[in-house]
């Protein structure tokens, strides 16, 4: 048994939170470079060159790339041979959180109940999904979801007997709708399976993946690229505004369901994509 | 074309659809809680205002702002035709607005422009002051006067009706 001190959990999510906030990662700057190359209206590039550069000052000036920080998403793998002493993972998680949007001068963004809207002033809680693994570590992944974005998407439980076919043109409909409000060059995110509850959990996952690194499986690979450019043939373009690139990725998660569903989740995330992990 | 508050019928009818603009001067910001608040009497001088929706990361020490990029403005919908009525005459946010606020549009001279969506640090540059005008207990969601130079922001739709998002069809 590994032993994992509280604090160190706490810490670990709060450089996450900072360092997801302030910093375009990799993938996403090279996604939004090769978008500029290959933007067809002016506008469009226009917009892309923009961001580009706002990710830059956000870097230099250590500021939040968008102004929504968003609700603190994290998912945990916890080895089964951790014992985790101090605070239990979910406060310690938390506390990160709170630290993170506190000292890193981030909005604010969660309201203690939907009807009663009184902020809880330090962005907690996170929603946490953990999942137990084997061995002596804990992975962490987060991600800044930001609010308009998560309101654009859907879910719809499909017949069995439904096609291919239908299921893309529910994923095109839900980025029609979203239009500019899910602040495109969107990442798609599709969870395909399961039940109502796990679908969007999937389609959470598949937002973790790095742009460009595709699905294990063949069949789902193709897939992606294929809806990828579909949805990059609908000129909606950044900001809504019209152009060639809508999305940057799309990645779907599959997972085993019931003979009589086909649940069909997806969840946009706008171009300031922030997601990291650690391994603790 | 640069702009700055109070704008006037006369610069509202020359704009079109697509123009890019630069604001100067002050514009105010409000979302959704604020919106609610606003009733018959929004807390500024809404004859010739622009309106933000906007609420930004709180301010850093030394800093002017913090970042401070649009949010959705259809969310506003609902209360935009009675402040255009009031004379609010420019909103900016993200995204399409409503049959009704077209008509609103038309009806008491107003544009709407787009900024784009997540470019809060580099729009935050272009912000010189900001005050809490406003229902300070809701935080970020505050309304703050603004002085801003050369802000920029493109007109998506115009006071004619003309829309930028009915053409970005390919």
């Amino acid at each position: 048994m590994r032993e994992i001190l509280n604090h160190q959990i706490t810490e670990a999510v709060k450089k996450l939170c900072l360092e997801a906030n302030t910093s375009l990662s990799d993938d996403v700057l090279e996604a939004l470079n090769k978008a500029l190359a290959n933007e067809k209206s002016g506008t469009g590039r226009k917009i892309l060159n923009e961001l580009i550069q706002n990710a830059k000052i956000a870097k230099e000036n250590q500021m939040a790339i968008c102004q929504d920080t968003g609700f603190a998403i994290v998912f945990v793998e916890l080895g089964h041979d951790v014992i985790i002493k101090g605070r239990d993972l979910k406060a310690a998680v938390n506390e990160g959180v709170a630290q993170a949007y506190t000292e890193g001068y981030f909005r604010k963004s969660i309201v203690k109940d939907p009807l009663d809207r009184i902020n809880t002033k330090d962005n907690t809680p996170a929603i946490i999904h953990t999942e137990f693994v084997p061995g002596e570590n804990i992975k962490i992944k987060f991600l800044a979801k930001g609010g308009g974005a998560e309101n654009c998407s859907a879910i719809k439980m499909f017949k069995p007997t439904h096609s291919f076919e239908e299921i893309n043109d529910f994923v095109l409909e839900t980025v029609k709708n979203a239009g500019a409000n899910a602040c495109p060059p969107i990442i798609v995110g599709v969870g395909i399976g399961g039940t109502f509850d796990y679908a969007p959990v999937l389609a959470k996952k598949a937002l973790l993946r790095k742009i460009g690194r595709h699905s294990a499986s063949h069949e789902t690979k193709k897939w992606e690229k294929e809806l990828l450019e579909k949805i990059n043939k609908t000129g909606i373009g950044p900001m809504g505004l019209g152009g060639s690139v809508t999305a940057l990725a799309v990645n779907i998660e599959r997972y085993p369901c019931h003979i009589s569903s086909l649940p069909v989740a997806v969840t946009l995330d706008c171009h300031a994509h922030r997601v990291r992990e650690i391994t603790i | 074309m640069r702009l700055k508050a109070p704008i006037t019928n006369k610069e509202i009818n020359a704009l079109k659809a697509g123009d890019q603009v630069l604001l100067s001067g002050t514009i105010y910001t409000a979302r959704d809680a604020a919106h609610r608040l606003f009733g018959k009497k929004p807390p500024f001088k809404t004859k010739g205002a622009i309106l933000y929706y906007a609420s930004p990361t709180p301010t850093k020490p030394g800093a002017v702002i913090g970042s401070i990029g649009p949010t959705t403005s259809t969310r506003m919908d609902a209360f935009t035709p009675n402040l255009l009525k009031a004379g609010v005459k420019i909103t900016i946010g993200k995204g399409k607005r409503g049959k009704e606020v077209i008509a609103a549009m038309k009806k008491y001279k107003a544009v709407y422009l787009v900024v784009p969506g997540g470019a809060a640090a580099l729009l935050s540059k272009h912000v010189k002051s900001a005050k809490v005008i406003a229902y300070p207990d809701l935080m970020s969601e505050a309304v703050l006067e603004l002085e801003v130079l050369d802000f920029p922001a493109i007109v998506a739709i115009d006071a004619k009706g003309r829309n930028l998002f009915e053409k970005s069809k390919i």
